[in-house]
């Protein structure tokens, strides 16, 4: 693949070979801010974003420590795309803050981000209905909402700065645990800079019913996110968080890179969802880990649509016996894109399970990659690993990889992996056709019949903002 | 890397080493002598293989050591016979590099059919420019260019099959080679050039003479089909046990030319197999087989592309490896399809048999597809015996043993069953059969 050294700005954008405006989502809002790190990042960068947050000094000390194995690390380039050359570190803004306090009433919430959300698409009353919002504006949380009932259940849900300064006690011992800061470059340059996202406690057999929600936005030029979250599922409970992501788009590029980990302590039940849209000029580097313990269930139900490149592949250890983990995963790359996803899977313990359901469709000359492990150490038995790669091909020069690695040990386990490529089948096509309906709606339609299985998984309004979004990139790239 | 490792860039195989060979080899083309050259030049500066590079992913890089060895010489009276009689209507016997023996009709009866059968040396004096053409002539992509490099620069002799326009040769020809002596290092080849619609059948055999010596064997062999050509190749690799191998395969299918490949796994201590197949026209096929016996401690690592340059070409390939004890397989596999290959049928598929507990098998069936008309599917799966076929058995008064062994050949079965000559598919099962006695 070519690497994009430019992005195409304005009306440029309007791509001739798919047709598609690209500048339908647009959305670029002037907004100023009181707390601004500059941009380029070394210890003084640090030491500031730290200092702003009030943090403990064990925190700063974190963070200075992968700093180092930030630096210190070399690029993946050796299996990863050289896309990732064209990031420039130095032109990075790596923490902005308008200085607010989480806001705990819709109307404490200043005009002018209310006007951003309503832009975004994130209706008023949405919150009535939604446990509640932890709505992140740009690194800090500008909204956040737990509705009564979640905190009488002793729910802890806020964002990681309040997290670590109020309940220690709790996220101390688990922070960091589950994806160690030098897991890989990108993890270590979260550990150091990160700001905003979620640190949420379940406290055992709670069981919440209404999905937790998080808007993540960022919006301001050549400014990074580098969001922070942690769930803990004490014994016995179930808790769905919900991630959605947009963002306007820029003339340079941006760079979001998060960390997610996920604990379910035994018989725990955790399921994440993520709707990933950012705008064609965001580098979405993301690490996401999960640890399951015995009889625990973690699944992540990833969804990837927006950013030039997204490398994110969802994990799970499964450490204790009877554990589960699946992945489901949906990819869309258009134009300009790379979507390179996929899943890790790691059994540690006896009778563990584990299922990835990965489906990608490339339009125009996008790139979808399926990149997967599947491991099983010595010693274990009753493994099993079930994996599914499908990839449609919508035009005749777009593009898939997959590049599966599993490793078995012992003969007390099973595994099983499947890919396979294709096009939508003319006959279905000229079916729907012959039953009026237009190419491009049939396409969509059989774009979204691929999907289906999937997208039926997610929660409702998930998944009637997927198809919108699916049919919005499907538009004009058949005929 | 450590320090230490840097002045084992070349092992072995040092400056004074190929001029010796070089030597040995002068009264060959100029052409050639100066590839090999170049080839040296390449193998002494590349770097040994890091634990960062993708192509060496799960292996062990410890092991791959070149040190010790020497560029075994041949002595002609330690020489016995091929060890399948029956077989041997055309056979060439290569021992440490050198022609030993071939049968006496071997020129003859390849004559009546019109073949030439010969020496890569003879050839190269002969027919230079078939052989310049095809000759090592595609890329090493696998990863192994550093060995790839030391098998052109100290290739000394090996199989040369021609097969002109619309000749069908109905017997098969077989090349054995022998690895001979203690710390002998062998560079085998084999070169078949199949011409229009033409269609020929080669084994290869690969043998240490003593079973208990280390060598090292880095060998290769070019497959060209010509259109509607048909090869159909097979090699049975059974070193010695303290063996290091390196096998390097390239296959060209051109328009409606079918190449079937199998190659049979047993020996060496390490084995590294990289097939590079390319599909160039439409009607091109390609049949990648692979059958893996893995024992004690034994490592194989297999490396395959397949490449799909033009539309409606296929390729299937079937990996399949049966591991006890220790054992450890690697599959890394890559079906690429350009764009504008559209109507490409591509198939790959690796299944491990895991029949202890101690076995590690790893896949990494990998796709990169850049055209939307096509029909890729990969899969691999890694699994025991199913306990309910074994019951069966058992429940008829079958021991536990032969039960097991009744499965593995029903598991092997349907990669052998591909081969069409009887006496080459029995030789094969003989070697699964000795080789799961030990």
């Amino acid at each position: 693949m070519k690497p994009i050294t430019e992005i195409e700005t304005g009306a440029s954008t309007e791509n001739p070979v798919v047709g598609i405006d690209q500048t339908a989502g647009n959305f670029s809002y002037k907004v100023d801010y009181a707390f601004d790190a500059g941009t380029g990042l070394n210890e003084d960068t640090v030491r500031y974003i730290s200092s702003v947050k009030k943090e403990a000094p064990w925190i700063l000390e974190f963070r200075l420590n992968a700093l180092k194995k930030f630096q210190s690390m070399p690029m993946p380039t050796h299996w990863a795309t050289k896309d990732l050359e064209n990031i420039n570190f130095d032109k990075i803004r790596y923490y902005l803050s308008q200085g607010q306090k989480p806001k705990r009433t819709w109307d404490e919430v200043p005009d002018d981000i209310k006007k951003t959300f309503e832009r975004l698409g994130i209706p008023e009353q949405e919150r009535k209905f939604l446990a509640g919002v932890e709505a992140q504006f740009d690194s800090e949380a500008a909204y956040s909402n737990i509705k009564e009932i979640v905190a009488k259940q002793g729910v802890i849900f806020v964002n990681s700065t309040e997290g670590l300064r109020e309940h220690p006690e709790i996220f101390k011992k688990f922070f960091g645990k589950v994806i160690p800061t030098g897991d890989n470059k990108f993890s270590a340059l979260n550990s150091a800079v990160f700001s905003g996202g979620s640190f949420i406690y379940v406290p055992p057999g709670v069981k919440v019913a209404q999905p937790l929600q998080a808007y993540f936005r960022i919006n301001a030029e050549n400014f990074g996110q580098f969001e922070r979250t942690l769930i803990i599922a004490d014994e016995g409970s179930e808790v769905v968080y919900m991630e959605g992501c947009t963002a306007p788009k820029f003339t340079t590029s941006t760079l979001h890179s998060a960390v997610v980990e996920l604990v379910a302590l035994k018989g725990a039940k955790i399921q994440y969802i993520t709707v990933q849209n950012w705008a064609n000029n965001v580098f979405n580097l993301v690490t996401k880990r999960g640890v399951a313990h015995e009889d625990a269930e973690i699944k992540w139900i990833d969804c990837n649509i927006g950013s030039r490149l997204t490398m994110k592949y969802p994990g799970v250890v499964l450490k204790g016996e009877r554990a589960r983990g699946e992945v489901l995963s949906i990819a869309l790359a258009n134009d300009g894109q790379h979507q390179d996803t996929g899943a890790k899977m790691i059994h540690a313990a006896n009778n563990t399970t584990s299922n990835i359901i990965a489906k990608s469709i490339s339009v125009g000359q996008g790139r979808s990659t399926y990149r997967g492990v599947v491991h099983i150490p010595k010693h274990l038995k009753g493994c099993k690993n079930n994996t599914e790669c499908d990839a449609l091909l919508i035009n005749t020069n777009s593009r898939t990889d997959t590049y599966p690695a599993i490793s078995v040990r012992g003969d007390q386990n099973a595994t099983q992996h499947e890919a396979s490529v294709s096009k939508v089948s003319e006959d279905m096509i000229f079916y729907m056709q012959s039953r009026g309906l237009t190419e491009a709606q049939a396409m969509s339609l059989a774009v979204n019949g691929f999907i289906n299985d999937l997208a039926r998984q997610f929660p409702m309004e998930y998944s009637v903002e997927l198809k919108r979004l699916i049919d919005l990139e499907m538009e004009g790239s058949v005929g | 890397m450590s320090v230490s490792a840097s002045p084992s860039l070349t092992g072995s195989f040092t400056a004074e080493a190929f001029a010796a060979h070089l030597g040995r080899v002068k009264h060959l083309p100029a052409w050639w002598l100066d590839r090999k050259r170049a080839a040296f030049e390449r193998f002494a500066s590349l770097p040994m293989p890091k634990r960062t590079d993708e192509g060496w992913r799960f292996s062990n890089l410890s092991t791959l050591t070149l040190d010790g060895f020497e560029v075994g010489r041949f002595a002609p009276t330690e020489l016995s016979v091929s060890p399948f009689s029956g077989l041997a209507a055309a056979s060439l016997t290569f021992v440490n590099n050198t022609l030993a023996t071939r049968t006496a009709s071997a020129a003859e009866i390849a004559a009546q059919h019109g073949i030439t059968f010969d020496t890569l040396q003879n050839a190269l004096l002969k027919q230079g420019d078939l052989v310049k053409a095809h000759l090592l002539a595609q890329p090493s992509k696998l990863g192994s260019d550093k060995f790839a490099a030391l098998h052109e620069a100290f290739l000394e002799d090996g199989a040369f099959i021609h097969v002109p326009k619309g000749i069908d040769a109905k017997l098969p020809i077989s090349v054995f080679h022998y690895a001979s002596g203690p710390n002998a290092a062998v560079f085998p080849h084999t070169l078949v050039v199949a011409e229009e619609n033409s269609r020929i059948t080669v084994a290869d055999f690969f043998r240490s003479k003593e079973t208990n010596q280390p060598h090292l064997a880095c060998g290769g062999n070019d497959l060209y089909a010509g259109h509607g050509a048909q090869v159909t190749y097979l090699a049975m690799q059974d070193w010695s046990r303290q063996t290091l191998s390196f096998q390097f395969n390239a296959t060209v299918a051109r328009r409606d030319a079918k190449v079937l490949s199998l190659n049979l796994h047993a020996g060496a201590r390490q084995a590294r197999h990289e097939s590079f197949s390319q599909l160039q026209a439409p009607g091109a096929h390609s049949e990648m087989l692979a059958l893996t016996v893995a024992h004690g401690t034994q490592e194989f690592d297999q490396r395959t592309l397949q490449i799909h340059q033009a539309p409606n070409t296929s390729s299937n390939l079937l990996y399949k490896n049966a591991l006890l004890d220790e054992a450890k397989t690697i599959f890394s596999g890559l079906i690429v399809v350009d764009p504008d290959a559209q109507k490409t049928d591509a198939y790959q598929s690796n299944r491990n048999l895991m029949l202890s507990d101690e076995a590690e098998a790893n896949s990494l069936p990998g796709l990169e597809i850049q055209a939307n008309d096509v029909r890729c599917t990969h899969g691999a799966t890694s699994a025991r015996i199913d306990a309910e076929q074994e019951f069966y058995l058992k429940a008829r008064g079958i021991k536990p043993t032969q039960a097991q062994e009744l499965l593995v050949f029903g598991f092997f079965e349907e990669v052998l069953g591909k081969i069409e000559n009887q006496e080459l598919h029995d030789i094969l099962t003989d070697i699964i059969r000795v080789k799961f006695k030990q």
